[in-house]
């Protein structure tokens, strides 16, 4: 997994809430064995229109948003479906920091495992963020992970919060599983004291 | 000891913990589809890596598959091609799959309960959100992403924070007519689609205690639905009965010591919820989804609302993004939304007493002109006993189609999808954006009110309906 350190970049606004993971990937998509591949699939029935021809209006769309890599949304953003194909996808299209008020679950759970931040703000401070988006083209932020700080180029600083064992994996790039293998005995005690093995 | 199901369960389960860091978590059952798992087996074989328990993981393909004939090749080369890596994948690391010609074939959340897979204090895991279905038997069930079923298989763990609890207490009598799915989408209707996000629900009270297995299996499905981790309902006496004689359930006096120490698995009285919330649901009506989120939901005697009349911003838009979707005017009297399409099936509806209920709504009746329906049990074994009971002839006589199992509909990824603009009314679990297809409109009901749609070609109330006819 790459590590996530430090991440300055473009942010595009999606000024939606609960953005379930059918729109993010829909499921004629899902079908593909490989795990790369999907930014081109991402927010399909929104991007595109029905002939296949890119729909102006979807906010992605915009120049403005082009080449961005932070996504600031609405609340309750990837719920609904498990499919790892929606992180694989914003990631595989350029995003890498995501800011909303909340998430769904297994949609955060997810991003974590591709190194991938999802970071839950108050929704006062995503909305600030929305209108500093909206009224400067072009809007950038830095993401600082190690102090867990939001700045923006006008003196803007906000904090938030990470699990630190999550931050801890995200900052080294470190696979769970590798993690996890450190503990076989454990785990075979476990399975020997339970009936289990 | 005051402590509720699921810390019973989470302790039991704990292989390793560090002050600070999230528990090592142990999987007792790993159920697995085509769908999310190519990316993973191939994970396993990149860094030289067996599953570390293929006894305990069982496979099924459903996602993907055709429900018109199993005898038809899929027409699909990429479903193909999933489903093939599946079997290979299945073969080449010794799990079980129960593949398109078995006659164990079914939704996932369908055959690991109805072949005894699912135990009380257990926990399972799979790639997939309905997972939570599992949680009707006293089972710590959640979905998972890929890169986790690919930990899972790996090391029969995974690596979880615990999440809070969230007490949903349920009484009052169900009126006739009104299902559990009418009941768990009036629980999202009020608590909304994060409502429980972060939360482990247990569904408690009188109502709930004389709910069957199966409709016990349709809330705990739609948990997520309300942003729920996982749905759990602490097991008694129904899921003893149920459970007795299963194929993969303990057997004989195995089954009776399973039984006592399943009966030290309830919540303690007074254990400690950090959130609770209670329903009397004696007056309830048959729910119908309106909008494009399963929280969009209004009484068959209701209309459909005026987005102004929503609280924030943020809610006025989504309504009114959802009517632009839906095609829908405000003030629309329920009754008098028009369906063209109607899917009965999918991991929420598919079980025999859900095709029971759609049924008896049938009997002597004709499919509206209008509509297409089409009726797609949840499991093989759930066809063959409808079969027995002589239902798939009383759909068919009445015009629906009668078809193979498989997720269908419910989420379109095979063949069976609703045109643009088609309006559907579906026992399935969500109603978003193109769901069932793109620029599908989808309005979530019971089994029962779905086939009285299917008659009629609109929403009827079915509490006076079932009384005139």
């Amino acid at each position: 997994m790459k590590p996530f350190t430090v991440h300055h970049a473009i942010v595009a606004l999606l000024d939606r809430i609960n953005i379930d993971t059918d729109q993010i990937i829909p499921k004629q998509f899902l079908k593909r064995i490989e795990r790369t591949g999907y930014g081109q699939f991402l927010f399909y029935d929104w991007r595109f229109v029905k002939d296949g021809s890119l729909n102006p209006d979807f906010e992605l769309n915009l120049p403005r948003f082009q080449n961005a890599e932070i996504l600031l949304t609405g609340s309750n953003f990837g719920c609904g479906s498990s499919r790892e194909h929606a992180p694989w996808a914003l990631l595989d299209y350029g995003f890498r920091t995501i800011l909303a008020p909340s998430y769904g679950d297994i949609f955060f759970n997810n991003c974590l495992q591709n190194g991938m931040l999802p970071v839950r703000l108050p929704e006062s401070q995503i909305k600030e963020l929305m209108d500093r988006t909206k009224q400067n083209e072009g809007y950038q932020l830095t993401v600082d992970l190690q102090s867990q700080t939001i700045q923006d180029d006008s003196g803007l600083v906000m904090t938030f919060d990470v699990d630190p064992f999550r931050k801890e994996c995200l900052l080294r790039g470190l696979d769970d599983i590798g993690l996890t293998l450190l503990h076989e005995e454990k785990i075979r005690a476990y399975e020997a004291s339970h009936g289990n093995s | 000891m005051r402590n509720t199901l699921f810390e019973k369960i989470w302790e039991r389960h704990v292989v390793h913990q560090e002050p600070g860091r999230p528990a090592i978590l142990y999987v007792d059952r790993h159920l697995i589809h085509e769908v999310t798992t190519p990316q993973a087996f191939d994970g396993l074989r990149l860094a030289g890596r067996k599953v570390r328990r293929p006894d305990l993981t069982i496979a099924t393909t459903d996602h993907n598959v055709p429900t018109l004939g199993r005898t038809i090749p899929i027409n699909d080369p990429i479903a193909t091609l999933q489903v093939d890596t599946l079997k290979r994948n299945c073969e080449e690391f010794g799990i079980t799959l129960y593949a398109l010609d078995s006659p164990r074939q079914g939704i996932v959340h369908v055959i690991g309960p109805e072949l005894g897979l699912t135990l009380p204090g257990t926990t399972i895991v799979c790639g997939d959100s309905h997972t939570s279905t599992h949680g009707a038997f006293g089972a710590l069930a959640f979905g998972i992403g890929t890169s986790e079923v690919e930990h899972v298989l790996a090391t029969q763990c995974l690596v979880q924070n615990p999440a809070k609890t969230f007490e949903i207490r349920v009484d009052g009598g169900l009126p006739r007519g009104v299902t559990a799915k009418d009941l768990v989408l009036y629980i999202i209707r009020m608590i909304g689609t994060d409502g429980a996000t972060g939360h482990i629900i247990e569904y408690t009270g009188s109502t709930v205690r004389k709910l069957s297995m199966e409709e016990r299996m349709t809330v705990c499905n739609m948990s997520i639905e309300a942003g729920g981790r996982a749905g759990m309902i602490s097991p008694d006496d129904t899921t003893y009965a149920y459970l007795e004689g299963l194929p993969f359930a303990p057997q004989g006096a195995a089954f009776r010591s399973a039984v006592e120490y399943w009966k030290t698995l309830p919540s303690d009285p007074n254990a400690k919820f950090d959130r609770r919330i209670s329903f009397d649901v004696s007056t309830l009506a048959p729910q119908v989804s309106w909008g494009t989120n399963p929280g969009m939901v209004a009484d068959v005697t209701g209309s459909v609302p005026d987005p102004s009349t929503f609280g924030s911003a943020d809610a006025q838009n989504a309504a009114l993004r959802a009517l632009q979707y839906m095609g829908l005017e405000p003030g629309t009297p329920i009754q008098e939304i028009p369906v063209d399409r109607v899917f009965i099936g999918s991991c929420t509806n598919s079980r025999i007493e859900d095709l029971r209920a759609a049924s008896r709504m049938i009997a002597g009746k004709t499919v509206h002109r209008r509509v297409h329906a089409m009726v797609v049990p949840g499991s093989q074994q759930v066809k063959l006993q409808a079969e027995q009971e002589g239902l798939d002839a009383m759909f068919k006589q009445a015009g629906f189609e009668w078809r193979e199992s498989g997720c269908s509909m419910c989420l379109g990824m095979n063949a069976d999808t609703v045109e643009f603009g088609q309006r559907c009314a579906s026992t399935s679990n969500r109603n978003f954006e193109g769901r069932q297809g793109r620029g599908a409109r989808t309005h979530l009901v019971s089994p029962a009110m779905a086939a009285a749609a299917a008659v009629t070609g609109h929403f009827v109330d079915i509490r006076n309906w079932e009384a005139t006819r």
